[in-house]
């Protein structure tokens, strides 16, 4: 028995030892941070301040969340009709009117305009405490939801073409994975010339197609195109990633499984859907997990390609973090950013987890 | 009939073909440009985005861009540092990370079970999201003082090396792989007597050049192609890497010319090197999926 207990406790000790290089690194750079910043994200630290840092509570999150609803009516003259502006609208009170030292409006202090449309002769305004993070928020969801399932899927069938017995195919799989290794910034700065307004490869290529009837954009100048802009380009330079392991699912499938459903008279449709889909389960739920997480860090392009601009109009999360805890040195706000986008991330991947599950 | 099947045969393989020479011509015509475009002046460089000659090199060829480029800033610095930074991260990376794998999988001690979930769990925290309160936490460490005089984080090689030394998916890929092997191999090491250190070290660590020769390809990639990171630490020249030597290429007038040879000189390396080694590059992405 004694030597049974001298046994175990010499294999705790260099377990210990064997794992506390690599675990304890991990705590000083990746877990104490991760503290860090919810700590921060109730003060108000700043990188170089001249007053002391404050426990100031959940006002970081309130500054970054807060919204608020405000319906107006138009502006009336002295009779009590509408008054009309010289396009023949209805004129509004200003926002500020009512957000500004309001008595009335106590719930709404200090918010901005975040977006409004008219209904009937009445205007909704949508206000928010930051507009900026709302816009980041409103992107940050759009860039995922679009690129996550396009990417997965452009990937997919990018696998099954590269999965066909071919001569030199291994030749074209090479150059279908090339951009992957190819820094996001140096991509992102080639594609700023595809996208240049004026001289621009996209609109040049647009403009032969279509005999000069294509009017140039400025694709990253304008707030209608820029995202969707960054959306391609992104899908262009990661798909090559997702595509091989899509791949590796495809060449875990056992032939036999193929020979079957030839044998059966399975089109390629049925032999697809009945054979390669339910063989690709787990690859689906990791390729799925992985894009989004991607996703969701989105930060290099917009800092080379627009830097939120224009008009918000790509704004992230992760890139309002950045220039907020480093640029404007708020280490507290920057810290509240990345706090909101991992309770983001860490909702999607449990629902993502949920919804994947083993059915038993 | 049967020539006619034939040239069905043969029509649907060169449309076959076709599509997947299109697709790739999609996936690499930005890459022509950039080289091509680093040997034209900047003014025809501009022109030709117009036309099929920006893909062509044509017209007034030279590698003037490159002259230029290494005279506006030290590139071969740059280089060596990115090198440096990169090699030594891996080298480390993998020793420690193997280490730590190895006591996860096949010791059994009191709190294996809790580090190794608390590591799976960093895995879904971005790198991006942790930045600012990792800068604050180097820029309050100590690191080294001697003869009266204080050395930080800020601005050094190691604070760009150890924050990256461990990290939860390579320690995964090693507790991945070590979990495959057969444990008889180390029971039998054990009754002849071996150390823990052996066996790791004579039995595990030979037996691991698959998931090795991952780990490094992914932690190369990583650490070669950092960003943010290094923007927020280096600000003396001394130890900047090649990224953000970009730099020093958009100033008041871009040179454009000038930026395409930069990013000619820092991509090539990793392209060829990608292009010697890509069955291992691509066998270690596909890696990461099989287990799901």
């Amino acid at each position: 028995m004694a030597n049974q207990g001298s046994r175990l406790t010499r294999q705790n000790l260099h377990g210990w030892l064997f794992a506390l290089p690599g675990f304890g690194l991990m705590v000083m750079f990746v877990v104490i941070p991760f503290i860090f910043a919810i700590v921060f994200s109730l003060t108000n630290q700043r990188l170089i301040s001249p007053n002391p840092t404050e426990f100031i509570g959940v006002e970081n999150y309130s500054n970054l969340l807060g919204l608020g609803g405000l319906v107006i009516e138009p502006i009336k003259d002295d009779e009590g009709r509408w008054v009309l502006d010289s396009k023949g609208e209805y004129k509004y009170p200003r926002t500020r009117k009512f957000t500004r030292n309001n008595p009335d409006h106590p719930d709404i202090q200090g918010m901005k305009e975040w977006f409004s449309w008219q209904w009937d002769h009445k205007k909704v305004v949508v206000l928010a405490s930051d507009p900026v993070f709302m816009k980041a928020l409103v992107n940050t969801l759009t860039f995922v939801a679009v690129v996550a399932p396009i990417q997965s899927l452009i990937a997919l069938c990018l696998a099954l073409l590269i999965n066909q017995r071919l001569r030199g195919i291994n030749i074209f799989r090479t150059i279908y994975f090339m951009p992957v290794v190819v820094s996001i910034v140096v991509v992102s700065l080639l594609w700023r010339f595809i996208y240049d307004g004026q001289n621009g490869l996209l609109n040049s290529v647009l403009a032969s197609l279509t005999f000069n009837h294509f009017e140039p954009v400025d694709w990253l100048g304008n707030p209608d195109t820029a995202l969707g802009s960054i959306m391609v380009m992104s899908i262009w330079q990661a798909v090559g990633f997702h595509m091989v392991i899509w791949l590796s699912g495809l060449q875990t499938i056992s032939p036999t499984l193929y020979e079957a459903a030839k044998i059966e008279g399975a089109s390629s449709w049925q032999t697809f859907r009945y054979v390669t889909w339910p063989g690709l389960r787990n690859t689906a739920i990791l390729v799925g997990i992985v894009i989004t997480m991607q996703a969701f860090a989105l930060f290099a392009q917009i800092d080379v390609m627009t830097n939120g601009g224009p008009l918000d109009s790509t704004q992230t999360i992760v890139f309002q973090a950045v220039e907020r805890g480093y640029g404007k040195q708020d280490i507290s706000g920057g810290s509240t950013l990345s706090v909101v986008l991992f309770v983001i991330v860490l909702s999607i991947s449990l629902l993502q987890r949920f919804l994947t599950r083993e059915k038993n | 009939m049967a020539t006619l099947a034939g040239d069905n045969y043969r029509l649907r393989l060169a449309l076959r073909y076709a599509v997947l020479i299109l697709i790739a011509i999609i996936f690499i015509f930005p890459l022509i440009f950039m080289i091509v475009s680093s040997l034209k002046p900047d003014v025809q460089l501009l022109q030709d985005t117009s036309s099929l000659r920006a893909f062509l090199p044509v017209g007034d060829i030279s590698f003037d861009n490159y002259k230029n480029a290494s005279e506006r800033a030290p590139i071969g610095l740059f280089m060596f540092n990115s090198v440096l930074v990169t090699g030594i991260t891996v080298l480390l990376s993998l020793f420690f990370c193997s280490l730590a794998a190895f006591s996860f999988t096949f010791l059994s001690w009191r709190g294996r079970e809790v580090q190794l979930s608390i590591i799976i769990a960093t895995l879904i925290i971005p790198f991006e999201t942790i930045a600012i309160p990792m800068l604050l936490l180097v820029s309050k460490l100590p690191w080294l003082s001697m003869g009266g005089v204080e050395w930080g984080w800020l601005n050094s090689y190691h604070v760009q090396i150890i924050p990256f030394i461990a990290d939860g998916l390579t320690i995964f890929l090693f507790v991945q792989y070590f979990k495959d092997l057969p444990k008889e191999l180390i029971e039998a090491a054990r009754v002849e007597g071996a150390s823990w250190w052996q066996i790791y070290r004579s039995i595990i660590i030979p037996l691991s050049g698959p998931v090795i020769a991952t780990a490094a390809i992914l932690k190369f990639l990583a650490m070669y192609n950092q960003y943010l990171w290094p923007i927020m630490v280096t600000q003396e020249e001394q130890y900047r890497p090649v990224l953000v030597g970009l730099q020093y290429f958009f100033q008041l007038n871009t040179a454009w010319g000038e930026v395409m040879a930069y990013l000619t000189l820092i991509t090539l390396p990793v392209l060829a090197f990608y292009l010697v080694l890509q069955r291992s590059f691509i066998a270690s992405i596909a890696s990461t999926g099989v287990k799901g």
